[in-house]
């Protein structure tokens, strides 16, 4: 069994995989929304979402090539990471997903904002 | 058709042909309400979100079907075909076990599960480094799983990719040698963060490697405090009824066999 949809110009990412991800989403909205084209993409990229922004950028010409934001604009915010320590209650900064309480030192610091990746909205023709 | 997600294709084929930026052009400059005016189109969709609804579907088929459902990641080499082979020597008779089997290119590690007498599905990525959602809803029709069944999804080998990928599986578990290095867990923390298990494979080589056990245990747990870690050796058997009796174990409680 092969697959078909897998992988482009040779380079091999999951980056790739979210921008093909991100080409489907506005495929659906222009058939709901009635748009033919795409000038701008705003994703929202949290800093605590295993994705690298510059990798978004390098792939984005390339996957939306041929559809229907072709030459489309990318814009993406990166949204701090911030998280409350399970145990000592108090609200901090996190620069990874993994960082442990800066004030008491628990590793359980539960994610309130950071964590998501997603496109936020279109300008569109 | 595909009786998990309905659609007729495996994939979609990417259109190549470029299109115009511009659908026409004015040379004209007097002053008037353009009729391609652009708007704005409030989204607000996970980037995710389409694999995400693919592997709920697959969740609830498992559900259905009675399937218990694992998805094995690691690095390439780090045994995980190793230790299917050997676990399905041991398991085989006490439940119908499946596997799908990811990788780039060959059939070989699906020839190696198949050797022991169990189905086995082999899709090759091409360029892909994870398997998905999509595909494996298509795998799970393809292999024709059993109900009441184990299905095992060996991932293709990354530390990175396959750990945002939904499957639809009941458990993430992370296989990592003792000659890969006992840091692995901070380098990769993402999937070391998504699994449920960690497996330290190869223990029978420990003495031959700079390999801190107890460094990597603290590490696993500094990511994810809740992970279940069970040191083995699937080549020479060293403690690998650990393993058997977990798998055992969760099958009988969620399979009810």
């Amino acid at each position: 069994m092969h697959w078909p949809g897998g992988g482009m110009a040779g380079i091999a990412m999951h980056e790739l995989s979210l921008l093909e991800n991100v080409r489907e989403i506005l495929e659906d909205h222009a058939v709901s929304q009635k748009f033919s084209k795409v000038t701008k993409v705003t994703l929202e990229i949290g800093k605590l979402s295993c994705i690298e922004p510059d990798a978004l950028r390098f792939g984005f010409d390339v996957v939306m090539s041929g559809s229907l934001a072709e030459n489309a604009e990318l814009t993406i915010s990166e949204i701090a990471g911030l998280g409350i320590c399970q145990q000592c209650g108090l609200q901090v900064e996190m620069e990874t997903s993994f960082d442990p309480c800066p004030h008491c030192g628990s590793t359980l610091v539960k994610i309130i904002q950071g964590a998501d990746m997603k496109v936020k909205d279109l300008t569109v023709i | 058709m595909c009786g998990i997600c309905g659609c007729s294709q495996l994939g979609k084929i990417n259109k190549l042909q470029p299109l115009n930026r511009s659908i026409h052009q004015h040379s004209h400059d007097h002053g008037h309400h353009h009729h391609d005016a652009e708007r704005l189109v409030k989204v607000e969709q996970d980037l995710l979100s389409k694999n995400n609804a693919y592997a709920e579907q697959n969740r609830t088929y498992f559900q259905q079907h009675n399937i218990f459902t694992l998805n094995l990641v690691s690095s390439p080499g780090a045994g995980k075909t190793t230790l299917l082979v050997e676990t399905i020597k041991i398991l085989k008779d006490r439940f119908p076990i499946a596997v799908i089997e990811g990788d780039q290119q060959t059939e070989h590690d699906a020839d190696r599960i198949r050797a022991t007498g169990v189905p086995a599905l082999q899709i090759n990525t091409g360029r892909a480094c994870h398997l998905d959602a999509h595909g494996i809803g298509h795998a799970i029709m393809e292999l024709g799983v059993k109900a009441n069944s184990l299905l095992a999804i060996e991932n293709v080998g990354n530390l990175v990719c396959p750990s945002s990928f939904d499957l639809g599986e009941a458990h993430k578990i992370v296989v990592l040698s003792v000659t890969e290095g006992d840091d692995k867990p901070l380098k990769y923390p993402d999937m070391f963060h998504a699994a449920d298990l960690m497996i330290i494979n190869k223990t029978d080589l420990l003495s031959y490697v700079d390999f801190d056990v107890d460094r990597c245990v603290n590490y696993a747990k500094q990511v994810n405090p809740g992970i279940q870690i069970i040191q083995l050796s699937a080549t020479k058997g060293d403690n690998f009824s650990a393993w058997t009796n977990w798998l055992a174990g969760h099958v009988k409680q969620e399979l009810q066999v």
